[in-house]
């Protein structure tokens, strides 16, 4: 038991609650879709209920959604321009489901979905896959031109427009791979301060004494963990305006 | 959504307050407009609170560069070795592919950092924007 609370790896258990096995494949409702649902229905329930009473003067919790809503319709105008305003509703819910998967992690006890890469690679695959797939609907092979930097020599192409690709794939990578690695980092070293607490309270009263010094790390710690997971979530939702623009206009 | 708490609603009682029911609308539309300039004038203020906040986390500023360079060397040396596997020309292909997922890596991190221009655009065109 004490070699499992100072386990700082242990928050990141994947728990089955419901097994699910269809054809195979491993489907069960595990603790991490859980908070995923979780983190949907929260983020819905309080747009809904905040905005419900839809007054002129909006009151404190719909003027929280309203700043939401106006921070990431500024955000897409001014990265994609007006044309972009199309992917609004795309962008503020990938923007509300990071944000709020990140504050929901940041409880004692909770799973935080954003620290498992692959939960940050589907919603980068996601955009991606938007840019891509748009590029090409909107431009045709002219969204290929996007590879292809301006007054550069031909003799040059054969190098510059692979490393180009090469750029343009791991955008999906570094996207997830950012968001993945501050939640995954910030939660472990709250983890080991919080685990340094435990040990030294156990050594007696020297320890006791001591342990003031990591607990006012862990505090904060758990104020700049806040901050990381705003600022990841809107790290996340302003790199996919980017993109998205590239989507929209693949040259100038 | 202004049936609630308009003023337009009042206006429209009778044809008696019609006049004053206009300057009223008048008097609205004046102070809607210096509300505009007003907001207009505290705005870039608000963006570059937004910068600010960005720019503080120094420790954010180097995991997305680092994160930018790594990507790009694992994307590239992901491709060179599945051609490796699908072509059998082992070990040019990691090789190659190691060699532009480096120039990738760099390109990412000067074009985050903001010294090379975005994807596809000219120096020319991007400037205007920022």
């Amino acid at each position: 038991m004490a070699a499992d609370k100072v386990d700082p790896i242990h928050q990141f258990h994947i728990v089955k609650l419901i097994p699910i096995n269809i054809g195979g494949y491993d489907l069960s409702f595990t603790n991490s879709a859980l908070f995923m649902v979780a983190t949907v229905a929260i983020a819905s329930a309080f747009l809904y209920l905040s905005t419900s009473s839809r007054s002129l003067i909006p009151g404190r919790l719909q003027s929280v959604s309203e700043m939401a809503y106006e921070f990431v319709a500024n955000m897409l105008r001014d990265a994609a321009g007006t044309q972009g305003m199309k992917f609004f509703p795309f962008v503020f819910s990938l923007f509300m489901f990071v944000l709020v998967a990140n504050l929901l992690g940041l409880f004692p006890y909770f799973f935080t979905i954003t620290s498992h890469i692959i939960v940050t690679f589907g919603l980068a695959a996601l955009v991606i896959g938007t840019v891509i797939v748009y590029g090409f609907m909107k431009h045709g092979l002219g969204f290929l031109k996007l590879f292809v930097p301006k007054g550069v020599p031909i003799l040059m192409m054969v190098l510059v427009v692979p490393i180009e690709v090469i750029s343009f794939v791991s955008r999906p990578v570094s996207l997830s791979v950012r968001l993945f690695a501050n939640m995954l980092a910030g939660h472990i070293t709250l983890k080991v301060f919080s685990g340094f607490v435990v040990s030294l309270s156990a050594l007696g009263a020297l320890g006791v004494a001591g342990s003031v010094l990591p607990l006012a790390m862990a505090v904060a710690l758990t104020a700049l963990e806040l901050l990381v997971a705003l600022l990841q979530a809107y790290v996340f939702a302003v790199l996919t305006c980017m993109y998205l623009n590239d989507a929209l206009h693949p040259s100038h | 959504m202004a049936d609630k708490n308009g003023p337009d609603g009042t206006g429209e009682t009778g044809r008696g307050s019609k006049h004053e029911a206009d300057v009223r609308d008048e008097d609205l539309e004046r102070r809607r407009r210096e509300l505009g300039a007003s907001l207009a004038t505290r705005r870039p203020d608000r963006l570059e609170g937004n910068d600010g906040a960005k720019a503080t986390a120094g420790y954010g500023q180097a995991l997305k560069l680092s994160s930018e360079f790594i990507a790009g060397i694992v994307v590239g040396v992901g491709i060179g070795w599945f051609l490796d596997r699908v072509a059998g020309t082992s070990p040019w292909g990691l090789v190659v592919g190691l060699l532009l997922g480096f120039g990738a890596g760099v390109l990412n991190v000067l074009r985050s950092a903001g010294v090379v221009a975005e994807f596809g655009k000219s120096e020319k065109s991007r400037d205007p924007k920022e």
